[in-house]
């Protein structure tokens, strides 16, 4: 999978994508963000507060809960601020 | 009806993009046009804008059929500028043609709530040197949400 941050995640976790294998495990975006949470440091930080990211998969907008596959693009990023 | 969206960093001339959005349609009797522009009066001095390519122009484009579901509209024009833009910039123009200018008006607004709340682009604030996130707001979410009851 293709892993994106936009805005304060990104500058906290210090890149802006990174390619991460699905696993069978990782079923939900919500289990890819604990993976990530995991990792600690910046990731630990931008993962902190869940209630403070959206995400998107194959971008369109999707509940935390929404499965994941393999060859997926899934985005965190805090709530849009455009217009 | 095909909607023109543009995410660009180089300023836009609203005349010039409503007389695109008019020529060549004889039933567009009204145009409505929303232009925001970067505020200041508390400090700021620019804005930065970011946004995820690819998945911006998708919502964008989702939102303006969802408006032409709902209204009648002969024709759509969004434009959304990023990077850094100063004091008094234009950033971004939503205009919508339509037979009559209820929908038009109704339509132009719809489109700049649900631009706010659900398209994929993110904001700093520069003032005196620093640099900070803005949050999203609660009123924008509000106003998103009351076209859901409509």
């Amino acid at each position: 999978m293709n892993v994106l941050y936009f805005a304060w995640v990104r500058q906290k976790v210090g890149r802006s994508e990174e390619t991460i294998e699905h696993k069978p495990e990782l079923r939900t975006v919500a289990d890819l963000a604990a993976l990530l949470r995991a990792r600690g440091g910046g990731y630990g930080e931008a993962f902190a507060d869940m209630s403070r990211l959206r995400a998107a998969v194959n971008q369109a907008h999707v509940p935390l809960d929404a499965p994941l596959s393999s060859g997926d693009e899934v985005a965190f990023f805090p709530p849009v601020t455009g217009g | 009806m095909s909607a023109n969206i543009h995410i660009q960093v180089e300023d836009f001339d609203v005349s010039d993009e409503v007389e695109a959005l008019t020529a060549g349609q004889p039933t567009t009797g009204a145009v409505a046009t929303f232009t925001g522009y970067v505020r200041g009066g508390d400090g700021l001095t620019a804005l930065i804008l970011e946004h995820y390519p690819g998945m911006t122009e998708r919502e964008i484009a989702r939102i303006a059929a969802e408006a032409a579901r709902r209204w009648s509209l002969t024709g759509v024009t969004i434009i959304h500028r990023i990077g850094r833009l100063e004091l008094g910039e234009r950033i971004v123009l939503v205009a919508v043609a339509s037979s009559h200018r209820g929908a038009a008006f109704e339509a132009c607004e719809f489109l700049m709530d649900y631009l706010k709340t659900q398209a994929p682009f993110w904001k700093q604030e520069e003032r005196g040197g620093g640099v900070d996130w803005v949050e999203a707001r609660q009123s924008d979410d509000a106003a998103a949400e009351r076209w859901r009851k409509s």
